[in-house]
């Protein structure tokens, strides 16, 4: 099992060296391609979120990565420093009223890669559980 | 990555201008830019372009990158021109189809089946 937390800066180019660290040992773990794809996915989504929408661009401004792998999931938690949202209030980006937007798909991709996501009270921690796909170890 | 390296190579044709993607993963905010940057200017400076985006290239993609596309697309449109897609993955196809821009975008699997959607 492989436990870790990890602080970063709030910024884009921070994420690249912890993305291939944590993507690394989901593979090591015998995590699928698939697998690997939804979880870089999802933290690349969470992390975007965190950066823009949680700590507002403030460079200043931390997020913490807290990771779990197990024989058969895999839970990653990515936290900022914001005022928290509430994930109900996000709008449908596939409606017809927001298709054509630029942003906002970022949560939907995250719920449809990952198997299981939640959201600290606050709402400025998400908590993502992709189940390891049997067959790929 | 190295920041110089070029994000988009374009090949010209009698109907059509085809932008090939240049990096497997596009992802951060200066990927995005740097591509936008190098795509605008092709159908802003001439009218009615039709422009074809290959993914041949791409391996990874996230909302960033499709919000790009919805730019590209807009500004295409507004210059009387459109914008088509080619050649993508059937990995990066699913995430056209979760956001449903599957149905708002012209995607054809291949490039030659593109250009000649604008024959």
């Amino acid at each position: 099992m492989v436990s870790k937390s990890i602080e970063i800066k709030s910024q884009s180019s921070e994420m690249e060296k912890v993305c291939r660290e944590i993507l690394g040992e989901a593979v090591s773990s015998g995590f699928s391609e698939d697998d690997v794809f939804a979880i870089h996915l999802a933290l690349e989504e969470a992390f975007i979120n965190a950066v823009k929408h949680g700590n507002k661009d403030d460079l200043n401004k931390k997020i913490s990565i807290d990771y779990i792998i197990s024989d058969d999931k895999f839970e990653i938690t990515v936290s900022d420093e914001g005022e928290g949202f509430h994930p109900d209030v996000v709008p449908d980006p596939r409606s017809d009223e927001n298709i054509c937007k630029s942003s906002g798909r970022g949560l939907l991709l995250i719920r449809s890669y990952m198997d299981k996501v939640e959201y600290s009270e606050k709402g400025n921690a998400i908590l993502m559980v992709k189940n390891k796909t049997k067959g790929n170890l | 990555m190295d920041e110089a390296s070029p994000k988009i190579s374009v090949e010209y044709f009698d109907n059509a201008t085809v932008v090939f993607l240049s990096e497997e993963n596009i992802l951060r905010e200066r990927d995005i830019t740097a591509i936008e940057s190098s795509v605008m200017p092709l159908i802003e400076k001439t009218d009615g372009v039709n422009l074809i985006i290959n993914f041949r290239n791409v391996k990874f993609l996230t909302s960033s990158a499709l919000g790009l596309l919805i730019r590209i697309s807009k500004k295409a449109y507004e210059n009387n021109g459109k914008m088509l897609l080619c050649t993508i993955s059937p990995k990066i196809y699913q995430i056209f189809e979760i956001t449903r821009l599957d149905k708002v975008f012209s995607i054809y699997d291949t490039q030659a089946q593109a250009l000649e959607s604008v024959e």
